[in-house]
C-alpha cells in the first residue's frame, strides 16, 4: 500500500534546522496493523501527516498503490484521502456545536452524499458503535469514551480502506480503549490496513507490526508486514 | 448536512463571536441609510417647493428672519398695508397676483391655531377700478410661462392651498386648513367663533403638510379689525408670471420698497440645500465610515474566527475538505454577517429617518427600496470583500493542526 523511498522531512525555525523524519525505505502493505511507537519528537505524527497526504517531504517519495502521493496536486490528494483514508485522533476533534448524528455525516456529505443517504449511514454507524441513542447529543454532552466512538463513527463513514490513527486510546478508560481496540482487530480483519501512532504498550501490542522511531528514524521493526507494498 | 448548516450550527451557537463585526455593520448602515432618506426627501422638497412656488417673491419686514417659507408671515414685525398699493401702482412687469397676509396666534379650545388675514384678489380689481389704473398689465418681456406650461388660477376657494391666493371671500367667511377642520369638526357652512366674532366656514382646505393645516384664513381687513393690528401686514407674496420674472423683480421691489426685505423662494431654500449637500457629503463619509470600520471588523472577526478553529479546519481538511470549501465556508460566514447587518441596519435606518425626518428637515419619509437594496448590496460586498483574504489563509492552513493536542 505505502512505499516510503529516500524520505526527509526537516523542519526549518528561527534559522535552525531539525530533521523530523527521515526513512532510506519504508513500506506497509495492503492489510497490515502497524502500531509507531517512540519518545515525544521522534517524528511519529510527522510519518502520520506524510502517509495521509498533507505534509509534503523534502525529498523522496511516498507511493501510495503505487501513485506518488506528492505529485498528485492538492485537491487530487484531498479526493484520495476522502475516498481511501480515516483519521482517528487522540482527542477525537469532533466539531464541538454539532450533534454526533451531524459529526458522523460530516465526511459523507464531503463526499458528495445526498443527505437523506447520510442521516441513514450516520444512524447506522452510531449503532454500530453503540450510540444508537445519542444522535442527537452534543460532543460536550457525552462521555471521552463515547466521544471516541462517535469519532469512530465518522472515520468508518466513507469506508476507508486505510485508518492513520493519532494515539487512539490515550484519552480513554480501559473499557472505552478495549472497544476501540476491538473495533480496529474487526477493521484489520475485514483486510484493511492500520497505521496508529501510540504511546500506549498494551495498544501497541495489539497490532502485528511495530515500528519503533527516534529521533526521526526509524531504529527497529518487529513482527511481520503482510504483503510487499 | 451541508455548508450551510456547518456555517450556521457555530453561528447560532456562538453569536456573541459575530456580535462586534454586526453591530459595525448594522450601525453604518443604519447611519447611512438614515441620512440618505433624509436626503433623498428633502431634495425632492426643495424640488417641489421650486416648481410650484418658484415664480413666486416675499416682501417681509427688513429685520424678518426665515427658513420655511410657508411659514415667512409667522413673524411679529409688520409692514404698513399701503405698500400693496405701492406695488399695485408701480404695475410691475411679470406680476400676476398679490397676497398680503397678517397672522395673529390664537386658540381654538386647546389647540393653537393661526388666524391668518387674506386680501382676496376681487379687492384688488376694485381698488384698481377705483385707482383707474390696469390690472397686473405690464407683461414681462420673454416670459418663460409658455415653455413652463399655462399657469391658472383656479377660482375656487380651496385653491388657496396650492395658488397661495384666494379670489372671493367676504368679511365675515374663513377657509380653515384640514388640521383645524378635524381637530374642530369644522364643514363648509358650520361656524368658528374668534376674538369673540363669529365666521362662517367657506371651505376647508385640504392637507398640505405644512403650516397651513393649522391655519384659519379670514378676510385681512376683518383680521386687521378683529385684533386692533392696524393697516398693517406681516409679509406680502408676489406672484410672478414665472422664475425668470421674479429674479427680475427682486431688485425694482428691493428698490420701491427700501424698508423692506424681498426674497425668492430660491434663496429662502437656499439653507435647505446647503444641508442637503452636507448630508450627501455625510452620507458619502458614513460610507466611508462603513468600509474602513465595518470591513476591518468583519476581517479582524474572519481572522480571529480562523485562529480559533484552526483545529477544526484541519480536521476537515484531514476529513476531506478542499480549500476551496475550507474559503467558501468562510465567505459564507461573512456574507451571513453583512446581511443581518444590513437588513438590520436598513430597517434601523428607516426607522430613524421615518421618526427623525421631520425634525431634522421637515420632510415626512417613506422607504426607497432601491436605495435599500444598494444598502444591502454594500454591506454583502464589504463583508464578502473584507473576509476573502481570513478566508483564503485558512484554506492555506496546514491540515497537520489537526494533530496538534488541545
Amino acid at each position: 500500500m505505502f512505499h516510503l523511498q529516500g524520505i526527509t522531512k526537516i523542519y526549518r525555525k528561527r534559522r535552525q534546522e531539525v530533521t523530523a523524519f527521515r526513512a532510506d525505505q519504508l513500506d506497509i502493505a495492503a492489510g497490515d496493523y502497524v502500531a509507531v511507537v517512540g519518545p515525544s519528537g521522534s517524528g511519529k505524527t510527522t510519518l502520520l501527516s506524510l502517509l495521509g497526504g498533507m505534509l509534503s517531504p523534502d525529498s523522496g517519495k511516498v507511493l501510495f498503490d503505487g501513485q506518488s502521493l506528492y505529485d498528485l496536486s492538492l485537491n487530487e490528494r484531498t479526493r484520495l484521502r476522502r475516498a481511501r483514508i480515516g483519521f482517528v485522533f487522540q482527542t477525537f476533534n469532533l466539531v464541538p456545536y454539532l450533534t454526533a448524528l451531524e459529526n458522523v455525516q460530516v465526511p459523507l456529505y464531503l463526499g458528495g452524499i445526498e443527505a437523506s443517504e447520510q442521516r441513514d449511514r450516520a444512524t447506522a454507524l452510531l449503532e454500530q458503535v453503540g450510540l444508537g441513542n445519542r444522535y442527537d447529543h452534543k460532543p460536550c454532552e457525552l462521555s471521552t469514551g463515547q466521544q471516541q466512538r462517535v469519532a469512530l463513527a465518522r472515520t468508518l463513514a466513507n469506508n476507508p480502506q486505510l485508518i492513520l490513527a493519532d494515539e487512539p486510546t490515550g484519552n480513554l478508560d480501559p473499557d472505552s480503549r478495549e472497544a476501540i481496540l476491538s473495533l480496529f482487530d474487526g477493521f484489520v480483519g475485514d483486510g484493511r490496513t492500520i497505521v496508529m501512532v501510540t504511546h500506549d504498550p498494551a495498544a501497541a501490542e495489539r497490532a502485528a507490526r511495530k515500528v519503533l522511531l527516534r529521533d526521526g528514524a526509524v531504529v527497529t521493526e518487529t513482527g511481520d508486514s503482510r504483503n510487499a507494498a | 448536512m451541508n455548508l450551510r448548516t456547518l456555517v450556521w450550527r457555530e453561528l447560532s451557537e456562538r453569536p456573541s463571536a459575530m456580535l462586534t463585526s454586526t453591530l459595525a455593520i448594522l450601525l453604518g448602515v443604519t447611519a447611512l441609510v438614515a441620512i440618505r432618506h433624509v436626503t433623498v426627501f428633502s431634495e425632492r422638497e426643495v424640488g417641489t417647493q421650486l416648481e410650484s412656488l418658484g415664480a413666486n417673491v416675499l416682501v417681509l419686514p427688513k429685520s424678518a428672519t426665515l427658513q420655511d417659507y410657508y411659514s415667512a408671515d409667522l413673524t411679529a414685525q409688520t409692514l404698513p398695508e399701503s405698500h400693496v398699493s405701492s406695488i399695485l401702482l408701480a404695475n410691475l412687469a411679470g406680476v400676476e397676483r398679490l397676497s398680503p397676509r397678517l397672522c395673529v396666534s390664537t386658540k381654538i379650545g386647546d389647540r393653537a391655531v393661526t388666524l391668518t388675514g387674506i386680501l382676496p384678489q376681487s379687492e384688488f380689481q376694485a381698488k384698481a377700478a377705483w385707482q383707474s389704473v390696469s390690472l397686473f398689465s405690464n407683461k414681462h418681456a420673454g416670459c418663460t410661462k409658455a415653455a413652463d406650461g399655462p399657469k391658472t388660477y383656479d377660482a375656487a376657494p380651496e385653491a388657496l392651498a396650492s395658488h397661495r391666493t384666494i379670489d372671493q371671500l367676504k368679511g365675515n367667511e374663513a377657509v380653515v386648513g384640514a388640521d383645524v377642520a378635524e381637530f374642530s369638526d369644522l364643514q363648509p357652512g358650520r361656524s368658528i367663533d374668534l376674538f369673540g366674532e363669529s365666521l362662517q366656514v367657506l371651505a376647508v382646505l385640504p392637507r398640505t403638510g405644512t403650516v397651513d393645516d393649522s391655519r384659519v384664513f379670514a378676510h385681512l381687513h376683518t383680521v386687521q379689525r378683529m385684533t386692533n393690528a392696524g393697516e398693517v401686514v406681516n409679509a406680502i407674496e408676489v406672484m410672478g408670471c414665472c422664475e425668470d420674472a421674479a429674479g427680475g423683480l427682486v431688485p425694482q421691489l428691493s428698490k420701491l420698497l427700501p424698508d423692506a426685505k424681498v426674497v425668492t423662494i430660491s434663496q429662502v431654500v437656499s439653507t435647505q440645500v446647503g444641508v442637503n449637500r452636507l448630508m450627501g457629503q455625510m452620507s458619502l463619509f458614513v460610507l466611508g465610515i462603513l468600509v474602513v470600520v465595518g470591513g476591518a471588523s468583519v476581517a479582524s472577526t474572519i481572522s480571529s474566527n480562523v485562529r480559533e478553529r484552526r483545529r477544526e479546519v484541519g480536521t476537515l481538511m484531514a476529513l476531506g475538505a478542499t480549500p476551496g470549501l475550507v474559503t467558501r465556508m468562510f465567505l459564507l460566514k461573512a456574507l451571513v454577517l453583512g446581511l443581518v447587518g444590513g437588513v438590520g441596519g436598513c430597517a434601523l435606518g428607516l426607522i430613524v429617518a421615518m421618526l427623525l425626518g421631520s425634525q431634522w428637515a421637515g420632510v415626512m419619509v417613506t422607504p426607497l427600496p432601491d436605495l435599500l437594496l444598494i444598502a444591502i448590496a454594500a454591506a454583502l460586498t464589504i463583508t464578502t470583500i473584507a473576509a476573502y483574504w481570513p478566508a483564503r489563509s485558512a484554506a492555506r492552513l496546514d491540515p497537520c493542526c489537526c494533530f496538534s493536542e488541545v
